[in-house]
């Protein structure tokens, strides 16, 4: 599974296309450092197609997340079912990443 | 995607275990094989299961993490070394034997990912996750197999 990429008015919208696992984690922290290097600094990572997350996964998010603001830029993540929100809240990460409940509403949310 | 195909076999439990279904699953030390085997495992530990829902969600997770870990920390990715996995399929639960070739770890050093300051730890959280979405987790003393019962509710 991979992912997929479009900007929006200065917005990179990623979408993860199925799970984020150990897998596959290096390809959307590669995806995301290429774009800040290239000067794109607002992101929404969409997982409105994910059925699941691993710990790698979320560490992946949470270095991700880490070089964005340190660049100066802002990362939202969107379309987190409930299963996967829990993931979230019960790893306490619900307190570190801006979360929306769609993609949209992360985009017009900047 | 890794182009090997995983080979599931499922069988009736020995006579002794009572009665239920054995799903076993031998895969090589290659991440890219895990998505594979944690689909594969989470369908017939699912089929038939009126609640499989939220089971479906905690059998992924723990999967994953449990073949994960077996993969990268016990055989260290070796490709000469394989994980098994044996899925007891009960009618209250699920209990997963999942083993590697490694030499082993202790879980208790595993550190506390919600300690203060760990947050932005980028490793860690996988015993953790395991932990908090089965209903039981015991390793042998050697610390390369884990038993994980997930109670059908």
């Amino acid at each position: 599974m991979g992912f997929t990429q479009t900007t929006n008015n200065g917005i990179v919208l990623v979408r993860a296309e199925g799970q984020l696992i150990v897998g596959n984690r290096q390809e959307l922290k590669n995806l995301v450092t290429e774009r800040l290097e290239a000067g794109e600094r607002r992101f929404v990572i969409d997982f409105s197609r994910t059925g699941y997350i691993d710990s790698s996964g979320l560490g992946a998010l949470v270095t991700i997340s880490k070089q964005v603001r340190e660049q100066g830029g802002e990362m939202r993540l969107a379309g987190l079912n409930d299963d996967l929100r829990t993931l979230f809240e019960l790893t306490k990460l619900d307190t570190l990443f801006a979360i929306s409940n769609s993609a949209e509403q992360a985009l017009s949310a900047f | 995607m890794t182009a090997i195909r995983l080979c599931v076999r499922r069988a009736p439990l020995a006579e002794g275990e009572g009665p239920g279904t054995a799903v076993t699953v031998r895969l090589p030390s290659d991440v890219d094989c895990i998505e594979e085997a944690v689909a594969l495992l989470t369908y017939h530990c699912t089929a038939g299961d009126p609640g499989r829902g939220r089971l479906r969600f905690r059998l992924q997770i723990v999967l994953a993490e449990a073949i994960a870990n077996a993969i990268l920390r016990g055989n260290r990715e070796d490709s000469g070394k394989s994980v098994d996995v044996r899925a007891v399929l009960l009618t209250g639960e699920v209990r997963l034997h999942v083993t590697d070739q490694g030499a082993g770890f202790d879980p208790l050093q595993v550190p506390d990912t919600l300690a203060p300051g760990h947050l932005e730890e980028p490793n860690g959280r996988g015993l953790f996750l395991m932990r908090h979405l089965a209903d039981g987790i015991v390793f042998n003393p050697e610390g390369n197999s884990v038993c994980i019962t997930l109670r059908r509710r």
